[in-house]
């Protein structure tokens, strides 16, 4: 240690770093650091952990005391999620269990509690529209989004700073205090517990987020790419189309997923605007809580499902999200 | 075909002036230069020209056919960037290939034409790969190919060898210049580098702070600059200005005893320009001073530079005149030394001290520019 100035380090140093960050005081802060990182992230995961190991616990399991950390997965949370079912008398309980062969899985799982199904529960619709409300108003917000961040980038556009300032404060006010007047709208116009009313909503206030962050992404092509298009012959919207998106498809990607995010998991406008035929997944996770006990597997198992087709967005996406493999070209 | 015509064209940004009003026509073939200092209007003019960028007066012409609002597409002219603009998510081969696709080629045609223009530059061996991979010099190469593909009838480029190493720059200055005159494409050139400008243009369109200054070969330029500017600007180091009264045929030049004769041809004209009395700016270049012991001007020796095949001294006049004198390589002149020297009369050019303007003419005897008598030629053996 004492030495350390006079020997340096005991192993030849390989990356970039500045000197003072190669002492062994520095080292072992940034150890600590680092370890300190490990475990917050560890907490973070925690509820999650919990979350995917309650999803394949029994009834039973799940309240145990202590938790138990090792238990029999089942996936009775699936199927109470996805089914409706009722009690069975006994005396029909033990007829059915006589061609337990014929029956497919989902019964037997749902006799293992002496349930029989009676047909799909509201889940699975109510995932549905989540899917159809979060795609559609995806694709038309970053579509839309697109086009309006491209003028604001190229064109000169009379108070263009003003009108960007405008639509980023249609993001300002809290949902509280938008959803009693767009609640009596909706009910005005037809729209209330309507797919068309979501997407509407939705792509409206996503628009903002994706014209502000989008803009952010073409500012940073060089406008000469288009020129050099321009003067080859191309006209402006094929510049636009066989240049500016390829050329912004990290911007795109990540403007998709927060869009995507947004939609999927908003809470607030979709228990108020919607009831039946549009209500999404959010609001209908939590009114599980309400009938006949709360089926805390079941729960575990729609959070769980609700969750999946985010990361598989993100995931599908991830090239993109990495910043930097359309950059480097121009030198500036 | 392409003679461009510029008639009064001038760009304005508000209310200050990029441009200012000039006319200059570009014979066809001929390879133009746009000289001048960062920020003095040479991208904005050659934008104007491309059609990416509008004009706020006068009127371009093409062959006779005004073009001033016609699209940029329309123009049939290739513009190279001064940063290449090569497409990043497509590969040499498809960024070469990609001015052809607008024209709706058919796709065998576009792949031979790309291969053609590829042999011509020699970069065969870069078609598979991305532009991020490539150098400097590699990207130039390409973003010329993109240029040469489409077989323009001008070349406008703006500073295409700004971003490349010293190395690379002198290979690819004679690889455009071989290359513009194989294709005799008019070619309008702009560069911030009067070296550039003298080694490839026929003609130099010097300019500052918005203004021609300027239009000559580059003889012309550098031996009979219109006005301070262009003396000071063109060569390195410029041309030694001093100032002095005139006195009957004689300047008084700064320093003691530094009294000179301005050779009888240039009196006449002289006498007729200042009046007597007056400052007039004396202008010669390094290689016109003669060290003579003899010689009617003389300083001290304030610093000097071994430049490899020839010395460059700088002898000062006085506490703020010092001149520039090239001289032998081999004879050495201690710091402090006195020395003495005389101008060749031929090369000695005046200036008046109030306008700035060269007094007499300013263009060196000559002959057309060599490429436009090529392209010429090439047109009546055609
Ligand atoms: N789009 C523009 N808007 C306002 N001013 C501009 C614009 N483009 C160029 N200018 C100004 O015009 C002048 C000339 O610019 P430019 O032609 O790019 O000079 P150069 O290429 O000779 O360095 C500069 O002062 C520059 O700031
Ligand atoms: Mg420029």
């Amino acid at each position: 240690m004492a030495n350390f100035y006079e020997t340096g380090p005991a192993k030849p140093v390989t990356e970039s770093v500045r000197v003072d960050k190669v002492t062994p005081g520095a080292r072992a802060r940034h150890n600590i650091r680092a370890a300190a990182v490990i475990l917050f992230a560890i907490i973070g995961l925690i509820p999650i952990f919990i979350m995917v190991v309650t999803a394949f616990k029994t009834r039973a399991d799940v309240v145990a005391v202590p938790p138990k950390v090792l238990f029999q997965p089942t996936l009775e949370g699936f199927v109470f999620l996805l089914t409706e079912r009722v009690v069975l008398p006994p005396a029909a309980l033990a007829e059915k269990k006589q061609s337990l062969e014929q029956l497919d899985w989902m019964e037997r799982v749902a006799m293992a509690s002496g349930q029989t199904i009676t047909g799909p529960s509201d889940y699975v619709r109510r995932l549905w529209n989540s899917v159809i409300i979060a795609g559609i108003s995806t694709l038309i917000s970053v579509f839309l989004g697109l086009l309006a961040a491209y003028a604001f980038s190229r064109f000169p556009i009379a108070g263009k700073d003003d009108l960007l300032f405008f639509i980023l404060s249609t993001r300002m006010l809290p949902a509280v205090v938008v959803t009693i007047p767009l609640f009596l709208m909706y009910r005005q116009f037809g729209l209330h517990d309507t797919h068309l009313g979501m997407i509407l909503l939705y792509t409206a206030f996503n628009l903002s987020l994706a014209v502000w962050l989008l803009k952010g992404f073409i500012d940073e092509i060089p406008k000469e790419y288009e020129e050099a298009a321009l003067v080859d012959g191309y006209s402006r919207m094929q510049a636009f189309r066989k240049i500016v998106i390829p050329q912004a498809a990290t911007g795109i990607a990540a403007t998709t997923v927060f869009s995507v995010i947004f939609a999927w998991n908003e809470y607030a406008f979709a228990l108020m605007l919607t009831s039946e035929e549009a209500r999404t997944a959010p609001p209908s996770i939590a009114t599980m809580l309400g009938r006949g006990g709360i089926e805390w597997s079941a729960i575990a198992a729609g959070s769980l499902g609700f969750l999946i087709p985010v990361v598989i967005v993100t995931f599908i996406l991830r090239k993109y999200l990495l910043r930097g493999v359309t950059f480097g070209a121009i030198r500036q | 075909m392409a003679t461009i015509e510029l008639r009064n064209i001038e760009k304005r940004f508000g209310e200050t002036y990029a441009v200012k009003p000039f006319s200059l026509t570009i014979q066809h073939g001929e390879f133009v230069a746009l000289l001048g200092p960062s920020g003095c209007g040479k991208t904005t003019t050659l934008r104007m020209i491309s059609g990416l960028e509008t004009v706020s007066g006068g009127t371009i012409h093409l062959d006779g056919a005004n073009i001033t609002w016609q699209k940029p597409g329309y123009r049939n002219m290739a513009f190279v960037f001064q940063f290449y603009a090569l497409y990043p998510h497509i590969s040499v081969r498809e960024n070469i290939a990609f001015p052809l696709k607008a024209e709706g080629m058919a796709k065998s045609d576009v792949y031979k034409r790309v291969d053609e223009v590829v042999s011509i530059l020699r970069i065969e061996n870069l078609l598979n790969m991305r532009p991020g991979k490539l150098s400097g010099g590699d990207k130039q190469r390409v973003a010329l190919a993109r240029a040469l593909v489409r077989k323009p009838a001008a070349f406008l480029m703006d500073e295409p060898l700004g971003a490349l190493d010293a190395e690379y720059r002198e290979s690819m200055r004679a690889e455009i210049k071989r290359l513009h005159l194989s294709t005799n494409a008019t070619t309008v050139y702009v560069t911030h580098d009067q070296v550039e400008a003298m080694a490839m243009a026929d003609r130099i369109v010097v300019m500052s702070a918005a203004e021609v200054q300027q239009v000559g070969t580059p003889a012309d330029v550098y031996h009979a600059p219109a006005n301070l500017f262009v003396a000071r600007f063109i060569g390195s180091p410029g041309m030694n200005l001093l100032a002095g009264p005139r006195r009957g045929e004689k300047v008084e030049l700064p320093g003691t005893g530094n009294i000179y004769t301005i050779p009888a041809p240039q009196r006449e004209v002289l006498q007729a320009a200042t009046p007597e009395g007056k400052n007039v700016i004396v202008g010669f270049r390094p290689e016109a001073a003669m060290l003579n012991e003899q010689g009617a001007l003389t300083g001290e020796v304030y610093a000097t530079d071994m430049l490899g095949a020839y010395k460059l001294l700088h002898v000062s006049f006085d506490s703020d005149t010092v001149v520039h004198i090239r001289c032998d390589r081999m004879v050495s002149h201690p710091i402090g030394a006195r020395v003495r020297f005389d101008l060749d009369p031929q090369q000695v050019r005046f200036f008046d001290a109030t306008t700035e303007k060269a007094i007499g003419p300013t263009q060196s005897a000559g002959t057309a520019p060599i490429s436009v008598q090529a392209a010429n030629a090439q047109e009546k053996a055609a």
